[in-house]
């Protein structure tokens, strides 16, 4: 799947690049649905493949799934991967239609552009104001074998001059700065599907060691300090590095009145932080959110130092000091109490 | 010089591996810029005998290399006089973190690219995520390998343009296998080294985040400034809180030990995540000769390091390091102390606190953060 941010980026183009190297290498490729306008570059390289013609239902192109199931080739091309069928066709989605093709064993390239992608859409609404009606799962995209992006700086979408209008859904953007923050989004959008997949390759192999290809914050809370601000960090560093946030804290069976206050206090701050909230059972501080961090991925650990410090702490070292020490390959950062 | 010069401007192919085709889509950029009448000409080229780049090559100008022998051996370097001389507007240099045969006026040849941008010359290039400095201590714990050709992070920052060229790992293993990218022992090499698929997908997965990055930084500085080219990046890291409107601002404590440039790093790369300012001391004991001649000269190594990152230095004179450090911390505003995860873990407390312990406990208000001694 080639993954875009607007439109003119040249998914197209990358896509029937590729068919054309497999071509060369013997396979067997065809195209089974295209954009209704195309630039001249893709027309060129369009010439040189066979291409099922759209089927017309109702007045309105869609791809012929029938067709190409008869063909039955190695690769079918699907560009334009959100695109509603028009009414009467086996599925209302080309997505769907996809998801077919796969499941009589052909393999599918396709394209998509950001402003399809349904999970994405409303943040996508806010930088365009134009809604889109076609869409696409994402965990359609998690599940793709293969995604790739089509990166390039706005400017480029810009000069092109062969931008097909409308030809997807929704209308070609105009403003760098718009384009600028889609090209963000559909990068951070790709990462994290790569970030599942790595995940899921660690998670096979056993691999319990921090990568840290992906900054996640466990901010530690207890019943003892306020830790308003320590989390309020949390959210606005997770932000910055796009990264994710965690609050953890550690069962306990008794606690006085006044330390339950604190810890609900703390724990309703994490949860206006849109934090993901862990209760831990453990007996040793320190080691139960090392043990948590570890096995979390996490590459920063937040704290809140606590002001008032017991006797035997002044000999053995407090838990915040503890947990320095045993947190080894995760930066642990200290907050005034 | 007259009114209207203005300074070169870069574009980088970032990539995360060899193979990706990052020299492929550049040389795919100078023809389409060639086409327009763009005056291009490649100043560098490296196909490493892969036959599409070779032919991608063709019909553009190619500056022939210099020919430098080094103990026996001829190199072909970049050869920036001439170039300098055909002065091109654009000039496609590959490799951005090669490093120049020893002798040669540019130590790295991203200096030479400095030396073209200085004189007005447009530049193409490409790199490796695991090229930049920021990420070298991740990605030696993640491959074991530490990557010795490195770009600061700054000089990315400059490039006006950074692209992602992207392949997915499966398809390079492919690629790799099928002889496309080296010969096949070197291809076996590789597939046991960088090239497994885990550290593939870890790498891409880098250089996805960095680009997003460099695009959020590029688009923060078009709606702060209106659109007025990144501003040199020196003059945001400077000590006179005037100038600047970050509000953080981070102290890295450098010391003799190995672990500062991995300290130097991180906060250098956590500053640039945040937008804050960074800068970094170290502490000289006035009376005691606590340290030894070699280990003053291994500080002064640090620093020097840390200036290459656009790191203000400072040196601080005092008794006590940790009390040095606060003060000097209090007296700029600093909102957090970057401090190297201590060694010897396993000294027991009460024969005297470390230095990491006595800074939490001076720096009440300033948050300290212990940075990971990255371990593999």
């Amino acid at each position: 799947m080639f993954l875009g941010y607007a439109v003119g980026v040249g998914k197209s183009f990358r896509m029937l690049d590729e068919a054309r190297r497999r071509r060369e290498r013997g396979e067997d490729v065809i195209v089974g649905a295209t954009q209704t306008k195309v630039s001249p570059l893709v027309e060129a390289l369009l010439d040189k493949m066979q291409v099922i013609p759209l089927r017309i239902v109702g007045g309105v192109p869609a791809m012929d799934v029938e067709a190409i199931l008869r063909r039955h080739p190695q690769f079918c091309l699907v560009d334009g991967l959100a695109y509603d069928n028009p009414p009467g066709s086996l599925h209302p989605k080309r997505w769907q239609d996809v998801e077919h093709l796969l499941s009589n064993g052909i393999s599918v390239i396709t394209t998509v552009n950001l402003q399809h992608i349904e999970e994405r859409q409303e943040e996508v609404e806010k930088i365009t104001g134009k809604h889109v009606k076609a869409t696409v799962p994402l965990d359609f995209l998690r599940y793709a074998d293969e995604i790739e992006i089509v990166d390039a700086p706005p400017d480029f979408c810009l000069q092109r001059g062969d931008i097909p209008p409308a030809g997807e859904i929704g209308a070609a953007i105009s403003l760098p700065q718009e384009l600028s923050e889609l090209r963000e989004i559909a990068l951070l959008l790709a990462a994290d599907v790569v970030d599942c997949q790595l995940e899921a390759y660690l998670a096979r192999n056993g691999i319990k060691q921090v990568w840290g290809t992906h900054e996640r914050i466990l901010v530690c809370v207890s019943r003892y300090a306020d830790a308003a601000l320590t989390i309020a960090s949390g959210r606005r560093n997770a932000d910055r590095f796009h990264g994710e946030l965690f609050v953890g804290h550690i069962k306990r069976s008794y606690m006085t009145p006044e330390e339950r206050i604190v810890l609900e206090r703390n724990l309703a701050e994490a949860q206006a932080a849109s934090a993901r909230i862990e209760a831990l059972d453990g007996e040793d501080v320190a080691g139960t959110f090392i043990q948590f961090a570890r096995g979390h991925g996490i590459t920063q650990i937040f704290l809140t130092n606590r002001m008032r410090i017991r006797w035997w702490e002044r000999i053995f070292g407090t838990p915040v000091e503890h947990l320095i020490r045993a947190a080894e390959n995760i930066d642990v950062r200290v907050f005034p109490g | 010089m007259p009114d209207s010069f203005h300074r070169g401007t870069v574009k980088i192919f970032l990539g995360y591996a060899a193979g990706v085709g990052k020299t492929y889509q550049m040389l795919d950029e100078a023809h389409k810029l060639k086409g327009n009448g763009v005056d291009v000409v490649i100043g560098y080229f490296e196909p490493h005998g892969r036959k599409d780049t070779i032919a991608k090559a063709e019909g553009l100008e190619i500056i022939p290399r210099r020919k430098v022998d080094y103990r026996g051996a001829v190199f072909g370097e970049t050869d920036i006089d001439a170039i300098l001389l055909r002065h091109p507007q654009v000039c496609v240099i590959d490799e951005f973190a090669h490093s120049n045969v020893p002798g040669s006026a540019q130590a790295k040849r991203w200096e030479d690219v400095q030396v073209l941008l200085d004189a007005g010359i447009n530049v193409l290039t490409t790199m490796n995520v695991q090229h930049l400095e920021s990420l070298n201590d991740q990605v030696w714990q993640f491959t074991g390998i530490r990557v010795r050709e490195t770009i600061p992070d700054w000089v990315v920052k400059q490039a006006d343009e950074v692209v992602m060229v992207d392949l997915p790992p499966q398809a390079l293993l492919n690629r790799l296998t099928r002889g496309a990218v080296y010969a096949p022992e070197k291809a076996r090499q590789a597939m046991e080294n960088f090239f497994k698929e885990s550290t593939l997908v870890a790498l891409r997965e880098l250089a996805i985040r960095q680009t997003a990055h460099e695009v959020d930084v590029r688009h923060s500085v078009l709606q702060e400034d209106g659109g007025t080219p990144w501003p040199g990046s020196q003059a945001m890291d400077t000590l006179s809180t005037q100038k600047s409107s970050a509000t953080d601002r981070i102290l890295i404590l450098v010391t003799e030990d190995p672990s500062s440039a991995a300290l130097i790093r991180r906060g250098r790369r956590v500053a640039d995540y945040l937008k804050a300012d960074c800068f970094a001391v170290c502490v000289h004991c006035d009376k005691t000769q606590d340290i030894s001649p070699l280990q003053r000269e291994t500080v002064g190594k640090h620093m020097n390091f840390a200036r290459n990152l656009h790191i203000e230095t400072q040196v601080l004179q005092g008794e006590n390091m940790a009390r040095t450090l606060v003060d000097f911390a209090r007296l700029h505003q600093v909102t957090q102390i970057f401090l190297a995860r201590p060694q010897h873990e396993m000294w027991p407390v009460f024969l005297g606190r470390g230095l990491v312990e006595r800074v939490v406990r001076l720096a009440r208000g300033i948050q300290v953060t212990i940075v990971a001694g990255r371990r593999q």
